[in-house]
């Protein structure tokens, strides 16, 4: 069952040193393609550290591993990841005539992969 | 080790945000090539520098076979060239002497030019016109301010030395105990890394910095502001009329915003509210804002356009002079529109960063790119130049995210060119080959 | 291009060297005026027309950080004039804050080869030299913001004048500087450092420091002449554009004694005050600047004219553009540069229905006419703060076409006019000669420039040559040639090539022991390392140093004569 959250992109200290160590190496895209989630929305979810999510927009979808946050630092509906190309295929084309696409608060739709999915 | 074999540079600069820290101090391993050691880094200056060492590549690849940079200059000329909506993107990973060249290219075959302003602090900059700006160097926040609010950002893990070197910790002026002298203010939608520096947190609902802003202006102006602003916004009435009363009541004030308000819901027009709540704050104290820019010289890029072309990015010269464009010559909408033909990427990774239309566009067309590394878009680029590392191996100016412009102190030699030099060959081969500046068709047809 | 060039045939205003219109030939090689040139030279025939040296704008704002704010703020001021590109010169857009390549080709357009940057913060002299380098054509210099400096202003406290001294030629060499320049010297810390407070009084305390205005004016002319520096301390007075401050000026002028000092744009330094409804009104006192400046040989000036229509004011005067604000609520800029000054943005516009405005136009046209040595009352309009120099020929002919300006004159205000002495110098006419005066030999003599302004053998080769016209806005609109360092760069109203001007500068000596006391000062409190600061001179490309004449003690020098 799909749930809708709001999905913050962003950059983070590992994002920045695996960035100069290069975008194609194991490190970034380790660390761009984690997706950081509510505690309490993963439990009700099922899902652990390291489970695998779906979450798509209209603009495209990514398969992403989740960690867990505490209420007080990532409320319940929020999620935050890094910048890179998975958080990338959730934008779309619109820049509603600014030259900017969002990538701050999108609404994304998001779902537990149950059997072994896209990478 | 001996002498020949290791180099100590110091007052070296550190591109890799645009804290452009010019304190480094790099010990360099001159046989491997590579720094050893870059004293005064913070965790992403020290990655920075680690990481760019010389690897072995080819200097440049045409259609993915090895080739020398004249024959890439030759192959990227002729795309140039051949094009009838060739854009140029990117440039704010390299320095203002590449950057020259670029729009002298564009210029010279009525192209399009953008930068990563674009999609960073284009809004701002679009906010800017609009509404104008009070800012500062960040030596004046360091040395006077005892207000510093960050909005929308979290410095602690993009920008560390933005608290350390310039408005936190760091001791002025007329704020010698640094910290505590200081009130520091964070506003953001989550708590970050950067949330603990803080004295005053504000989480702020998603989508609701307008409002949030809004409401401050008003209250700044002494207009009554409705109690249901903290079901709207996250924030009490109480909170906002506290950090009203401790703006208007501080020395010097400074607002420090990132991408949380220009790349969230309202855009420039979140970035034109922070910019007028600074303006009107003005009225009662001294108040800059800043924005906070994210690569080493994209307030270089856009100096430079600016200079060159009267805007700052989003330019397009097909008519035969400069046309501001946001959203109609801003990258992400020319590829994702699909009106480009022929791209030349410089110093930057679209391919990973932008929307998916765009990149599936500039997959379908020929591409040239300049990087010291291979990335998503160099591999699909026709035409993939290996370039050396501005600012360790490639000298030139760059500009601070607050306009102080700062040349360059190279560690050790690359054997690959600067994007300046490979510019530079392709701005004489195209001239070449036009003959001069193309000039458009319809010269007549100069109107707006 | 050719080496060699004579020009024939024209009429020939060479004040300098005491030519008002001779028609005689004027020869050029290898980028020099010379007595004489071989007959096979190229010829320029300029029957019917008028050979001037090229123009010197003494003041004007068109590189740097703060321009370079203003540009990006308008772009519906650029949308409404482009540059077009051509085979070999490159595009841009004008409006007043015009882009680098269309300001150098648009002043050469107008036969100008020279123009000086009038305000630049040490610390963004890197960002000038960058944006001067992309502007074709002339040769430019600028001028450094040194009154609001702190360590200046903490040396002077402490008495510590020799250090003072060192410290100032120290910063001309590290920025590549022309001159020292003054604006409202203590409104920018108090505008930082005060909560947007402003000095109004020369003898007022600036803020923290143990220090005035006067105190700070009168070291500063004192070091300068000490220097032997070809132009003099370049001045804003404090209070520009306040009614009445025609007194500040005059004392300004009076801290100078006979020390030789150059006020610029003084038309907005020149207001009187007459009570009216709700407060004062200002009035003109160019009668008593014209006479201060024209019985003290020591002072030079830059009237600063404003001329109706769209202008950016931008200046350094940070609490002055504040104040504007009010009367135009646009966006406007402000931006601080740590440690030495401050500056203010805010577009504007002249309207001759505006008693100020009018006011304004009426005294920058006195000044002229009232001035009895051109030589030292020379033409300015502050570009962009007064109007753009796209104005300067329609500026030329109101000076020269008294019909045209008693014409104008009908269309203003009339009650600034009767608060105005314009209509006791209504009836004056410049002439060529004396235009020749206030827009090339004039600026370059007080700039110190020994080699421009004038078309006698050694000069170099900027030549620009007119066609006559009655209408003299027609005529100093397109000069049918340009010549630039004996290069023709416009033939037959239109542009032959692309060129680079020089960066002019001066390089005072100084004892490098001064780096002692600059270093720990730099450590403590400026963001980037002192080693980075100075200017590399690889920034400068095609340059010129001009020398300097250090005095003994405390006499002042003259350059030319």
């Amino acid at each position: 069952m799909a749930e809708k959250m709001l999905l913050i992109g962003g950059r983070s200290s590992k994002q920045g040193t695996a960035l100069c160590a290069g975008k194609l190496g194991e490190e970034y895209l380790d660390v761009t393609s984690t997706v950081e989630m509510n505690a309490e929305d993963m439990a009700r979810l099922g899902l652990q550290n390291e489970s695998r999510v779906r979450v798509w927009t209209p603009g495209g979808e990514a398969v992403l591993r989740c960690k867990s946050r505490e209420t007080k630092d990532l409320p319940p509906g929020m999620l935050f990841m890094a910048y890179g190309p998975l958080s990338s295929r959730l934008m779309t084309g619109d820049t509603a005539g600014s030259g900017m696409p969002l990538s701050k608060n999108l609404d994304v739709e998001i779902e537990p992969v149950r059997d072994g999915g896209l990478t | 080790m001996s002498e020949d074999t290791v180099r100590v540079v110091s007052d070296a600069t550190c591109t890799f945000c645009g804290c452009v820290c010019d304190d480094m101090v790099l010990t360099v391993d001159l046989q491997q090539h590579k720094i050893t050691k870059s004293q005064n880094a913070c965790v992403l200056g020290k990655a920075w520098f680690k990481e760019h060492s010389i690897e072995e590549r080819p200097f440049a690849l045409i259609g993915g076979r090895e080739a020398s940079t004249e024959e890439g200059i030759e192959a990227a000329a002729q795309i140039l060239v051949n094009a009838r909506f060739p854009i140029i993107y990117g440039l704010s990973d390299t320095t203002c002497e590449a950057q020259r060249v670029a729009v002298a290219i564009a210029d010279m075959i009525g192209g399009n030019l953008d930068t990563t302003t674009s999609v960073c602090h284009g809004p701002s900059g679009i906010a800017f016109q609009g509404v104008g700006e009070s800012t500062a160097t960040l030596g004046e926040i360091k040395n006077r301010a005892d207000l510093v609010i960050f909005w929308g950002g979290n410095p602690a893990e993009a920008h560390p030395r933005l608290f350390t070197r310039y408005a936190v910790t760091a001791k002025g002026m007329h704020v010698p105990q640094g910290r505590k002298d200081r009130t520091v203010v964070l506003v953001d939608v989550r708590r970050t890394a950067s949330t603990p520096v803080a004295d005053i947190f504000l989480q702020v609902k998603p989508r609701s910095d307008f409002e949030v802003l809004w409401a401050l202006r008003a209250l700044v102006k002494g207009k009554r502001v409705d109690p249901s602003i903290e079901q709207r916004t996250g924030i009490s009435l109480a909170v906002l009329e506290d950090l009203v009363a401790r703006m208007k009541s501080c020395q010097f004030g400074a607002l420090l915003f990132g991408m949380g308000l220009t790349m969230n819901r309202g855009r420039h027009f979140n970035a034109g509210a922070l910019l007028a709540l600074a303006t009107d704050l003005n009225e009662f104290t001294h108040f800059v804002a800043a924005p906070v820019r994210g690569h080493g010289n994209v307030t270089g890029a856009d100096n430079v356009v600016s200079w060159q072309t009267g805007y700052p990015f989003g330019v397009n010269f097909s008519r035969g002079f400069p046309r501001f464009g946001p959203g109609e010559f801003t990258t992400v909408d020319v590829l994702s529109r699909g009106d480009a033909d022929a791209a030349m990427i410089i110093a930057s990774d679209p391919a990973s960063n932008f929307p998916q239309p765009a990149i599936e566009h500039l997959k379908r067309i020929p591409v040239i790119t300049l990087d010291p590394k291979t990335t998503i878009t160099s591999q699909l680029a026709q035409v993939a130049f290996t370039t050396s590392t501005y600012g360790i191996n490639t000298p030139g100016t760059v500009y601070r995210m607050d306009n102080v412009p700062i040349t360059l102190r190279p560690a050790f030699e690359s054997p690959y060119p600067g994007d300046e030099q490979i510019l530079t060959g392709i701005r004489t081969r195209v001239h070449e080959l036009l003959g001069g500046n193309r000039l458009p068709v319809d010269t007549s047809a100069a109107s707006l | 291009m050719a080496k060699m060039l004579r020009i024939v045939n024209g009429r020939v205003y060479d004040p300098a060297n005491g030519l008002d219109g001779t028609v005689r030939d004027v020869c050029i090689l290898d980028g020099r005026i010379v007595a004489d040139v071989p007959r096979e030279a190229r010829t320029v025939d300029a029957r019917g027309m008028v050979v001037m040296p090229g123009g010197v704008d003494i003041h004007c704002h068109i590189a740097g950080s703060k321009v370079n704010l203003a540009r990006k703020l308008q772009p519906e001021d650029h949308r409404r004039d482009p540059h077009l590109r051509t085979r070999f010169t490159r595009s841009g857009t004008g409006g007043t804050v015009p882009s680098t390549f269309a300001t150098g080709y648009r002043y050469a357009a107008l036969g100008y080869t020279t123009a000086m940057e009038a305000a630049v913060s040490p610390l963004g002299a890197r960002h000038a030299l960058e944006e001067l380098h992309d502007t074709p054509v002339i040769d430019k210099g600028f001028f450094i913001l040194m009154g609001n400096n702190v360590l200046l202003f903490q040396l002077l406290q402490e008495g510590r004048h020799e250090e003072f001294r060192q410290a100032l030629a120290w910063w001309l060499n590290a920025a590549k500087a022309y001159a020292p320049k003054l604006v409202s010297p203590g409104a920018d810390e108090m505008w930082k450092g005060g909560r947007n407070a402003n000095i109004t009084r020369l003898d007022e305390k600036i803020g923290p420091f143990d220090l005035t205005p006067r105190k700070v004016i009168d070291a500063f002319i004192g070091s300068a002449n000490d220097l032997g520096l070809p132009h003099p301390v370049h001045i804003h007075c404090n209070n520009l554009g306040h009614t009445g401050n025609y007194e500040t000026t005059l004392e300004t002028m009076r801290i100078a004694g006979d020390r030789r000092a150059h006020i610029t744009h003084i038309q907005f330094h020149s207001y009187g005050a007459v009570a009216a409804k709700s407060g004062d009104n200002p009035t003109s006192r160019a009668t008593d600047i014209s006479e201060y400046i024209n019985t003290h040989p020591n002072i030079s000036a830059d009237v600063g004219a404003i001329m109706f229509g769209r202008s950016t004011s931008m200046t350094a005067d940070a609490p002055l553009a504040y104040m504007l604000r009010k009367f135009g609520g646009r966006k406007w800029v402000s931006a601080d540069t740590e440690l030495e000054s401050g500056c203010g943005i805010i577009p504007f516009t002249y309207q001759d229905r505006s008693y100020t405005n009018a006011l304004q136009w009426a005294i920058g046209l006195e000044l002229f006419l009232r001035s009895s040595d051109p030589w030292r009352m020379v033409f300015s309009t502050d570009h962009p703060n007064g109007g753009s120099f796209m104005s300067y020929p329609k500026l030329i002919r109101l000076l020269m076409d008294s019909e045209f300006r008693k014409q104008e004159m009908a269309k203003v205000n009339q009650a600034a006019l009767d608060n105005s002495g314009l209509r006791e110098c209504q009836d004056r006419e410049l002439s060529l000669y004396e235009i020749a005066i206030i827009t090339r030999a004039g600026p370059a003599r007080l700039l110190g420039l020994t080699a421009k302004g004038h078309l006698g053998v050694g000069a170099d080769a900027d030549v620009t040559i007119y066609e006559e016209n009655a209408d003299k806005e027609q005529m100093f609109a397109a000069p049918r040639y340009v010549i630039k360092d004996g290069e023709l760069i416009i033939e037959d109203l239109e542009f032959r090539t692309d060129h680079a001007g020089r960066v002019l500068h001066v390089a005072p000596e100084y004892d490098a022991g001064i780096e002692q006391t600059l270093r720990p000062f730099f450590e403590d409190y400026y963001t980037v390392q002192f080693n980075n600061y100075a200017v590399d001179p690889s920034y400068l490309h095609s340059h010129q140093v001009i020398p300097t004449a250090p005095q003994p003690t405390g006499t002042f020098s003259r350059a030319g004569a």
